[in-house]
């Protein structure tokens, strides 16, 4: 029921994963932290288009960046993403609940349709 | 009780989100206590509170309004119109959350017939619409679901 309400916190981070390159990126580095280089090779794209998506990753807080001499270090900051995750979660909980209700209204509408009969 | 399966939800594009469930009823009986006030009351607060007001008016044009008051005194209140309705088979319906009346969803719930069984599939138009538009040209038609099966991972990893 508060799934509406949340949807208007977390439509950044769901524009910067509605992208299929960028959660390309996610994917890598949900198995860990990694060099733009690493990124580039992985993806097989050129450096300036895995830079535009990794800023606006950073954008949003769904990666973070730290500077290891000269290379720039990505890492997946899995608690940007956490309010998409628990939006649609809360979504499914709350319809799950209404459905076990509805369950038993259902249960106890055919028990008096069988006493009619 | 039935025991029937939990309810799947999924994420056909980045602004829908669909649910489906089964229920060991005829689709009459499901299509009426989706429909009819006095039996709306007794499932739609999902146990977390009381529904106060429960008005339908089921036909197109007419309006519905739900209104639930939770244990702490939030209320809790949802209204809409609706567009087609089709006994027994399918009703589309606006929904606006209250707090927010510029951001209307709109739900398209069908009652399928299993062979004395039902499968409800609402599927709901999200307001996120105005961001896909943003992103039109990126190619984000695989949807969100890709993105939320890997959220999965992550969020049990955030635990």
């Amino acid at each position: 029921m508060r799934s509406v309400a949340r949807a208007a916190t977390t439509t950044d981070a769901f524009n910067a994963i509605a992208e299929p390159r960028r959660r390309q990126i996610l994917d890598v580095l949900a198995r860990g932290e990694r060099p733009v280089n690493d990124l580039v090779s992985e993806l097989g794209l050129a450096q300036p288009q895995v830079s535009k998506h990794l800023r606006v990753l950073r954008e949003v807080g769904a990666v973070d960046v730290r500077d290891e001499g000269r290379m720039r270090v990505y890492r997946l900051n899995g608690a940007a993403l956490r309010p998409i995750h628990d939006w649609v979660k809360d979504f499914e909980r709350t319809w799950s609940e209404r459905f076990e209700q509805l369950d038993a209204v259902l249960d106890d509408l055919q028990q008096e349709e069988d006493d009619d009969r | 009780m039935t025991g029937s399966a939990t309810a799947s939800v999924t994420l056909p594009a980045d602004d829908q989100i669909m649910i489906v469930r089964e229920f060991d009823a005829p689709r009459e009986l499901v299509f009426r206590a989706w429909t009819e006030p006095d039996l709306v009351r007794q499932w739609w607060h999902a146990g977390r509170g009381e529904m106060t007001v429960c008005e339908i008016d089921l036909r197109p044009g007419g309006s519905w309004r739900y209104v639930m008051v939770t244990p702490d005194g939030t209320e809790v209140a949802f209204h809409g119109e609706y567009r087609e309705v089709a006994p027994g088979e399918r009703i589309v319906q606006t929904e606006i959350y209250d707090p927010f009346p510029d951001a209307a969803a709109v739900d398209t719930l069908e009652f399928e017939d299993l062979d004395g069984r039902t499968r409800v599939t609402m599927l709901v138009q999200h307001r996120l619409k105005e961001h896909r538009d943003a992103h039109v040209e990126s190619g984000m038609e695989d949807g969100l679901q890709d993105a939320l099966d890997l959220l999965e991972g992550v969020a049990q990893s955030l635990v």
